[in-house]
């Protein structure tokens, strides 16, 4: 390198390349500290409606029959308050924080979609806003927040209430969907050099699996509302027992999503206990293989529980056995991290700051939440608690207990991170003081409301049921709390402008987001850090083998350290070892995101509102606008090797076999599969369980259509795949012709399919049976359209110059995505007309 | 601290809990074999919750507060002993109880019952009694059944779920749309027990309260042919009203 520039240079340098523009522009920022601190905002916004919700219910229920609520509101009140808290403030927080704090802590730039990070933030707060807009028009959801049919079905709610819920959930989920493709992909490719996947910090661990769940356990829900949607809508009958379907089919697939989703609110905010707790202890966490091991248990156990939430419906004994020792099961790794942190404790030289008095406070509550929740997988007594005030009690303790106090422990740990100030340790403590004797009051007290039979969503209850003593003293706690929650927002506003400077890295502790300036830079580190010197059992907390780490890295010791290309670029590393692998070449601020979630609103509100006509165009517009953004990847001209650093020369990643691109398409598909597996469950259930099975008619075996269906998608997946040869590679020509192929064989399967479900299958708005398999003939087409848009893509990419033997990237998603559809497309026939002679 | 605030709160629910006895849904005052045995579960399982978290803070208070001399540590004695055998040992015990109470009730509640067909309607209950004599019986908001034997009843609903529960004498099970479900309860004397629905079914939920009437077997058949017969107008009974 000629005249190395010094560490003002370097710093303008990057900054130029990597802020976000100012003003309007703030609109199309990309990067990951902006999104992240969107996220966590908007959350907090979304926490104290619930919050306010939570007020009123308390306030109805402090006397038995003096409501100021009829039943109507009541419901929506209630309802609002579970749906706010669950999928607007409790999911968002945290990927709001994963999002803010991963690449610090990995040692690295950025996320690895920035753009979709961006798009992710736009899907939550639209999705968001349809909701809230319900309830400030008087239309919120009233069925609860799991919609449990048929209540939530168009029978007995007609009018728009749960369709509300279920387009402005759905618009969330894909939010949520989109964080846990980006975390997970940036976890396994995105760290510092020689950051092993066994050593990297904690948090990336619990991040890690929390991204996995997500992926497969929200489609589960997102498959529900769609058939529950559609049933409203259109009459399809999934749910409904008349025409063979089965309302406990929601149930199923409901807590197939409701119960992982509970840990995947715990692990976030474990894993920022395990963050946090070696700066107090002053010493690396206890046992990190154990916590690995016990997260990754608590993440595969989760997906076994979840009938634990049916004990009551009417499952058979055997499964409600297996659930409730399943539930019970979860405690096990859940004590092994206890165990670990208090051990960390005990071998260190803890010193007692405001944020340990937080993390306190959530070992005291999440502890005795978890016993309650051991007690209510034991199955007799989970038939006199199921549904009374003491589930209530139970889920306050784990959820308020075990992510609310978490929360707050790190808000206070890294505030000074955000804006280079303390809050008030005054304030703090006050706050904490009065959550924490208000959580109490409000909810221990609960228990024995539930135990003396008070069941769960009643406006009003009768004057002789014992229950108002109760009832008055968890509504002050009610109270207690909101003056604490008062406080503590207070205090973060305030501190921006009063709080004291801390000085940097106040928590001394050894985590890499302190190795930069604080508030951070635009960029987090002037050069990407080389760890592979250090010793194994430094790893998780490098600042303490190297104090000055973020000086060398300011002034450009590491990789990628010279601006001089003027572009955001960060390295990617092998998923096992951090041997720096390529580098990313990250996209700039965009509109793309906010253009692309502004088509997706008006898509659900067209379909909110039953404007048919308009849901196809939006469709298109959506489906335009993701086209150009897929566009903006890649290369025109040939790779070459570039300067990475410290005499390293890498590929930039249109040549890499593990581009970023490539691993997003991978998990996306996973998270895809989880989806056509449950509709593939819900085939399966509908068929055993459900009365009214046989059905009356089932498909006509008539052989030329599922063969020409298979035929077609055998056509599109051979011309993808001979897309991909080396030789086809060669020639753009060649290429786009096996494209242009795939594509066209597609619409002959789209063609195929659909003569399927108009005329073998039975109308589907006849049978349970009718509706899932045209349900599935749907998924099938929809995949084969989405394929012809990609192979059509990819067709142009190859004539305009962006595709050869070394940037193959738009020619291998195409091929595995009709590999995929092929896959899903042989299980969904194979599964229609191989059982149609059983049940005929 | 976190100690003081438990042992306020415990306190403060005491005359509650011991007044437990005034509130006629409350499953901690038991008039049945199942609802006793789940209770004394109850019992045994709070206090030892209780135990263990008072036990878990004060070790971490121990931990975060002990003298500071670098305390040589066993990472896997604490991993082991606290993080896998400890709850496993627990756990294996509470099984253990559940399995037995679950075989307790199943014991004593095996001869051969009296059946009540239950049918929850948004938002009244409807009762009927098909194994007597009076098979097109059907009483509203109340069930008459038999003090002193096991009853089944098999619950079900035409419209959506509702949940059928009468906590001083057993768990509850919901009513679902397209299936029977079964419950075995037992009233050891004659009297009231209230009834209400424990799944959320829509506006009138909070009313959908039901009584059930618990008579010496020999008076039953007497209760029974004073009911009206299907197809007579029974105005279904509010219950304090709101």
């Amino acid at each position: 390198m000629t005249g190395a520039p010094s560490a003002i240079a370097r710093h303008r340098a990057f900054e130029e390349i990597w802020r976000s523009p100012p003003g309007w522009g703030r609109l199309a920022a990309v990067n990951h500290t902006t999104i992240g601190l969107r996220f966590i905002l908007t959350a907090l916004a979304f926490f104290l409606v619930g919050g306010v919700l939570a007020m009123m219910m308390r306030a109805q229920l402090t006397a038995g029959g003096s409501g100021f609520l009829d039943s109507e509101t009541y419901n929506q009140i209630f309802t609002m308050h579970g749906t706010v808290m669950m999928f607007l403030f409790a999911i968002p927080m945290l990927e709001g924080f994963a999002i803010y704090l991963l690449p610090k802590m990995l040692g690295t730039r950025d996320l690895a979609y920035p753009r979709l990070g961006a798009f992710a933030y736009w899907c939550y707060l639209f999705g968001g806003l349809i909701l809230l807009g319900g309830l400030a028009a008087g239309v919120a959801p009233r069925s609860g927040w799991f919609m449990y049919t048929p209540l939530s079905g168009s029978t007995y709610s007609p009018g728009i209430n749960a369709d509300v819920w279920l387009i402005g959930v759905t618009f969330s989920e894909i939010s949520a969907l989109c964080g846990g493709v980006e975390l997970a992909a940036s976890i396994l490719r995105l760290r510092a050099a020689g950051m092993r996947l066994s050593r990297m910090p904690l948090f990336a661990w619990y991040m890690l699996v929390t991204s996995a769940m997500i992926l497969v356990g929200f489609p589960p829900l997102i498959l529900g509302s769609i058939l529950l949607e559609v049933e409203r809508a259109f009459g399809w009958p999934f749910f409904d027992v008349a025409r063979g379907g089965d309302p406990l089919l929601w149930q199923h697939l409901f807590w197939m999503f409701g119960h992982p989703e509970v840990y995947i609110i715990f692990l976030p905010a474990a894993g920022l206990v395990s963050a946090m707790l070696p700066a107090f202890a002053r010493r690396p966490v206890v046992g990190y293989p154990w916590i690995v091991a016990s997260v990754v248990g608590m993440g595969i156990v989760s997906f076994a529980l979840w009938g634990h939430h049916m004990s009551t419906a009417g499952i058979s004994g055997h499964a409600a056995m297996f659930f409730s020792v399943a539930s019970m099961l979860v405690a096990v790794p859940t004590a092994v991290q206890f165990f670990s942190w208090l051990a960390t404790l005990y071998a260190g030289r803890p010193v007692l700051r405001l944020p340990m008095l937080y993390l306190a406070g959530f070992l005291a509550i999440f502890v005795l939440g978890g016993m309650t929740g051991v007690m209510l997988a034991l199955l007799p007594f989970n038939w006199q608690a199921h549904d009374t005030h003491f589930v209530v009690a139970h889920l306050h303790y784990v959820l308020i207990g075990g992510m609310v106090f978490p929360l707050l422990a790190a808000a206070y740990y890294w505030m000074p991170h955000v804006s280079g100030r303390m809050p008030s340790a005054l304030l703090g403590r006050w706050a904490f003081w009065l959550i924490f004797a208000g959580f109490n009051l409000t909810f221990l007290p609960m228990h024995l409301t539930g135990m003396l039979g008070m069941p769960r969503r009643v406006h009003a209850y009768p004057a002789d049921s014992g229950w108002e003593w109760l009832n008055l003293a968890s509504s002050v706690g009610g109270f207690l709390q909101a003056a604490g929650f008062g406080l503590f927002v207070l205090d973060v506003f305030l501190h921006v402008r009063t709080g004291r400077r801390s000085r940097h890295n106040p928590w001394e502790s050894g985590g890499l987001e302190w190795a930069m300036p604080t508030p951070p830079t635009s960029y987090n580190f002037a050069a990407i850090p080389d760890l592979a010197a250090m010793p194994p059992s430094g790893a998780a907390d490098p600042l303490w083998h190297q104090r000055d780490l973020g000086a060398r890295l300011a002034s450009g010791q590491g990789y990628l350290a010279d601006p001089g290309r003027g572009q955001r670029e960060t390295l990617a590393v092998e998923v096992r070892t951090g041997r720096p692998a390529h580098v990313v070449i990250l996209p700039g601020s965009s509109w793309l995101p906010l253009a692309s979630a502004c088509a997706l609103l008006v898509f659900f509100l067209a379909l909110l509102f039953k404007a048919y006509a308009a849901v196809p165009l939006a469709a298109a517009l959506s489906a335009a606008l993701l086209a150009c953004w897929a566009w903006r990847t890649g290369m025109r001209t040939e790779p070459l090797p570039m300067d990475a650093g410290n005499g390293l020369r890498l590929l930039p990643h249109a040549a890499a076999r593990h581009a970023p691109g490539w691993t997003g398409t991978q998990l996306m598909l996973v998270a895809d599969g989880a989806l056509f597996g449950s509709l593939l469950f819900g085939y399966g259930y509908l068929w055993v369980v459900s009365p009214l099975w046989p059905p009356p008619a089932c498909v006509t075996s008539d052989a030329p259509a599922p063969l020409s269906s298979v035929a077609a998608l055998v056509a599109a997946t051979a011309s993808a795949a001979m897309a991909r040869t080396r030789r086809a590679l060669q020639s753009p020509k060649a290429c786009c012709a096996w494209q242009a192929g795939a594509a066209l064989a597609g619409l002959a399967a789209i063609w195929a399919l659909c003569r399927i479900a108009l005329y073998a299958l039975p109308s589907p708005t006849s049978h349970a049976y009718a509706a899932i398999s045209a349900a599935m003939i749907c998924y099938v087409a929809v995949h084969a359209a989405a394929g012809v848009v990609i192979s059509s893509h990819a067709a142009l990419r190859c004539l305009a110059g962006y595709v050869s033997p070394a940037r193959c990237l738009d020619v291998r998603v195409p091929a595995v995505w009709w590999a995929y559809v092929l896959g899903t497309g042989l299980l969904a026939l194979g599964l229609l007309y191989g059982t149609a002679h059983t049940l005929a | 601290m976190a100690q003081v605030s438990y042992r306020a709160g415990l306190l403060a629910s005491l005359p509650a809990a011991s007044a437990g006895a005034a509130s006629p849904f409350s499953t901690l005052d038991p008039a049945g074999p199942v609802a006793r045995i789940i209770a004394r579960l109850w019992w045994i399982m709070a206090g030892a919750s209780v135990a263990i978290t008072l036990g878990m803070i004060a070790l971490a208070l121990y931990c975060a507060v002990h003298p500071s001399r670098p305390a040589a540590l066993d990472a896997r004695k604490w991993l082991l002993g606290g993080g896998i055998l400890f709850p496993s040992v627990v756990l294996l015990a509470l099984l253990g109880g559940g399995a037995y109470a679950g075989w307790v009730m199943a014991a004593r509640l095996a001869p051969p019952p009296f059946v009540v067909q239950v049918q929850a309607r948004q938002w009244y209950w409807e009762a009927r009694y098909p194994e007597t004599d009076r098979p097109q019986a059907r009483s509203v908001n109340v069930v008459h059944i038999p003090a002193a034997m096991p009853v089944e009843f098999r619950v079900s609903t035409p419209d959506v779920i509702h949940s059928f529960w009468v906590p001083r004498l057993g768990g509850k099970v919901d009513a679902v749309p397209g299936r029977i479900n079964v419950i075995r309860l037992q009233a050891d004397r004659p009297g009231i027990y209230r009834g209400l629905c424990a799944e959320f079914c829509g506006a009138g939920h909070a009313q959908m309260m039901l009584d059930v009437h618990a008579h010496d077997a020999a008076r039953l058949p007497d209760v029974l042919a004073a009911l009206p017969e299907d197809g007579a107008q029974a105005q279904p009974r509010q219950r304090s009203g709101r």
